[in-house]
C-alpha cells in the first residue's frame, strides 16, 4: 500500500508533533534573552556564557562523563562475557539463577535497585562517591549490554567458530580473530547503551553517590525542584544537540553498511 | 578451567552486586527499627547465624504498611495512575505505529529513527520540557487563552493530569516499537480479504488488525505499566503534594524520614506487586519467539 489516507498522515503528524514540540520549545527558550522562561524578550546566547562559567555544573559534568565512560566500558566487558556464556556455555550449576539475574534488573523499579544498593555499600563499610557510582552502574547496563549482543550471538553461524577451531586456532583465538568481528556492531550498541544509560541516570545516582560526588542529572534535578530556568533550557539544547548527532550518524553509518553489504552479496550471486 | 572463569566473572559480580544487596534489603525490612537507627547501620552480624535471626524474626514494619493508610493509598493510587497511563499511551501509541506501518517502505527507517531520537535523549530533560509547558503561565495556557477556548490559565502542573500528560509522553516510544513491529509483520492481504468478504474497514480492524498485532500491544503495555509502576521522576517534578506515587513514598521514607525499614518493606512489597506482570510480560514475549521460529 503506497499511498497513505488521511487519517495515518493526520496520526502520524499529531504524533510526531507531540513527540518534538516540547523539545523545539525547550531549545527555542534556551535562546531567551529574559531569565523568564515563557516571555520571548529577544535573542541572546548569554544563558550559554553563563553555563559555562558556572563551575558547579561543569564540576557535575565532568563526574557523569568518567562515571558514563568507565561504567560502560566494564558493563561491556562484563556483559559480552555474560552474554556469550548463556549463548555458548550450554549446561552450568545455577544457569537459571544466572539468566534470572541478568534480565532482572531490566525491570527492576530504580528505587529499589538504588535502595538495595545503597544498604550494601553502607553494610561493607564503602565509602560513596565516584567509585560507587560506577559499580552501581555497571551492574545495572552489563544487563542491557549483554541482552543486546545474546541477540546477535544467538543469529551468528556457529559452524565459522567451528571452522576456525578445527583450522588450529585456540578458542581465544577463535573469538579474537572470528566471533568479536562479527558481534562488533551489536557490543558497539551494547557501548552505546550502557553510556546513555549512565549518562541519564538520576535515581540510582542519588542512592549510590555521596557528598563528593555529584553528577549532572543530580545537579540538574535539584535546580529543576525549584523551577525552570533558562541555564538549564541551555544545558538541554547541548545535550539534545549531542544526541541528535550522534543518533543520525549512527543510523546514516547502519544505511551505508546495509547498503555496502546488499552489494557485496549481488557481487557474489553474480560470481 | 578457562570456562569456569568465564562463567564466575559475570557470576560473582551479580551475585555480590544484585542478589546479596535485595537480600539485604529483605532482611532490613523484617529488622527492628531500633536496629537501623539512622544516619548509621550497624556492620552485617553474620556470627548471630540463622537461628538468632529468625528467632527476632517479625514482621512489624509490613504490619505499619497495612496500618498506616499513607502506603495503601500511594501503591493503589500507583496502580491506578499506572493502569491508566498505560491505556492512554496506547491509545495515543497505536495510530502513531499504525501509520508507520502503512508509510511507504522508504520513509519508515526515518519514521523509525525518529521514534528512537527522544528514546535516546535525556529523561530527565524530556520531563523538564513540559513543567515550561503546562505551568500557569507556561505556553499550554497561553495558547489555550490566545485561541479564546479559556479566559482564565488552567492548573494543569502539580496535578495528577500533569503526571499522566508526563508518563504518555515519555513512555510513547516504549510503546510504539513493540505494536510497529507487530504491524509491520502484518500481512496486508488478510485484510483485503476480510474486506472482499464484506466487512467494512472499521469491522476488519477490529476483527483482524487488533487480533493480529495483539502481541505488540500486550509487549507495549507491560513496557510502560512496570516501570511507570516505581516511578519516581515524574511524580515529584510534575505532580503536587497530593500525587501519591509509591517510588516518591519510598524515596521520602528514605531521604527525608531516615526510616530505612519501612522504606525497605515498602521496596519488598513493591516487587511483589510487580512479580506478576512480569512473569505475564515474560510469557508474551516467550510466546512470540515461538511464533517467530
Amino acid at each position: 500500500m503506497n499511498r497513505m489516507s488521511w487519517f495515518n498522515a493526520v496520526s502520524l503528524t499529531l504524533g510526531f508533533a507531540f513527540l518534538y514540540i516540547p523539545m523545539v520549545i525547550l531549545v527555542i527558550f534556551s535562546f531567551n534573552e529574559s531569565k523568564l522562561v515563557t516571555v520571548w524578550a529577544g535573542f541572546s546566547t548569554k544563558w550559554y556564557g553563563e553555563l559555562m562559567q558556572n563551575e558547579a555544573f561543569l564540576n557535575a559534568a565532568w563526574v557523569t562523563i568518567k562515571v558514563a565512560v568507565f561504567s560502560s566500558t566494564m558493563a561491556t566487558v562484563l556483559g559480552t562475557i555474560a552474554a556469550y556464556v548463556l549463548v555458548r556455555g550450554g549446561r552450568f550449576m545455577g544457569r537459571t539463577l544466572f539468566s534470572g539475574m541478568i534480565y532482572a534488573p531490566l525491570v527492576m523499579p530504580e528505587v529499589i535497585t538504588g535502595l538495595s544498593l545503597l544498604l550494601l555499600f553502607i553494610g561493607i563499610g564503602l565509602d560513596r562517591g565516584v567509585f560507587t557510582i560506577v559499580l552501581a552502574h555497571t551492574t545495572f547496563s552489563m544487563c542491557y549490554v549483554s541482552v543486546v549482543v545474546s541477540s546477535r550471538l544467538v543469529t551468528f553461524d556457529r559452524s565459522l567458530e567451528e571452522a576456525a577451531l578445527d583450522l588450529g586456532c585456540s578458542p581465544a583465538e577463535a573469538f579474537r580473530l572470528v566471533t568479536l568481528p562479527i558481534i562488533a556492531p551489536a557490543v558497539i550498541s551494547g557501548w552505546l547503551l550502557a553510556f546513555t544509560l549512565s549518562l541519564d541516570d538520576l535515581v540510582i545516582a542519588s542512592f549510590t553517590s555521596g557528598p563528593s560526588a555529584t553528577t549532572l542529572p543530580i545537579k540538574i534535578f535539584s535546580a529543576v525542584r525549584l523551577g525552570v530556568s533558562p541555564e538549564i533550557n541551555a544545558l538541554s539544547t547541548i545535550m539534545i544537540s549531542i544526541v541528535t548527532v550522534g543518533v543520525i550518524t549512527a543510523s546514516l553509518v547502519t544505511k551505508h553498511q546495509v547498503a555496502r553489504q546488499k552489494r557485496e552479496e549481488q557481487a557474489a550471486e553474480r560470481a | 578451567m578457562r570456562r569456569f572463569v568465564l562463567i564466575a566473572i559475570p557470576y560473582v559480580w551479580l551475585l555480590a552486586l544484585f542478589l546479596v544487596p535485595f537480600a539485604i534489603v529483605l532482611k532490613i525490612a523484617l529488622s527492628d527499627a531500633a536496629v537501623a537507627r539512622p544516619p548509621y547501620f550497624p556492620q552485617f552480624d553474620w556470627a548471630e547465624g540463622i537461628a538468632a535471626f529468625i528467632a527476632e524474626l517479625d514482621f512489624e514494619n509490613f504490619v505499619w504498611l497495612t496500618e498506616d493508610d499513607l502506603y495503601w493509598k500511594a501503591y493503589l493510587s500507583s496502580l491506578k495512575i499506572a493502569v491508566i497511563s498505560t491505556f492512554f499511551t496506547l491509545l495515543a501509541g497505536y495510530p502513531i505505529a499504525y501509520g508507520m506501518a502503512r508509510a511507504p517502505e522508504e520513509w519508515r527507517p526515518t519514521l523509525m529513527m525518529l521514534v528512537i531520537l527522544p528514546f535516546w535523549t535525556s529523561f530527565l530533560i524530556r520531563v523538564y520540557a513540559w513543567m515550561g509547558i503546562l505551568s500557569n503561565e507556561g505556553f499550554l495556557n497561553q495558547f489555550l487563552m490566545w485561541i479564546g477556548v479559556i479566559s482564565e490559565p488552567l492548573t494543569i502542573l502539580n496535578t495528577n493530569s500533569a503526571v499522566y500528560i508526563g508518563i504518555v509522553y515519555t513512555y510513547l516510544p516504549f510503546m510504539i516499537l513493540p505494536v510497529y513491529s507487530a504491524l509491520e509483520r502484518l500481512d496486508g492481504s488478510l485484510i483485503e480479504a476480510a474486506e472482499d468478504l464484506g466487512c467494512s474497514r472499521l469491522t476488519a480492524f477490529w476483527l483482524v488488525t487488533i487480533p493480529l498485532s495483539k502481541t505488540g500491544i500486550i509487549a507495549g503495555s507491560f513496557l510502560v505499566f512496570i516501570p511507570v509502576l516505581g516511578e519516581f521522576v515524574i511524580p515529584s517534578l510534575l505532580g503536587g503534594s497530593d500525587t501519591l506515587m509509591i517510588g516518591k513514598v519510598l524515596w521520602e521514607e528514605f531521604f527525608s524520614n531516615r526510616d530505612w525499614p519501612v522504606a525497605s518493606a515498602v521496596a519488598v512489597v513493591l516487587l511483589l506487586l510487580l512479580v506478576i506482570p512480569i512473569v505475564l510480560f515474560q510469557r508474551n514475549q516467550q510466546k512470540q519467539q515461538e511464533a517467530e521460529q
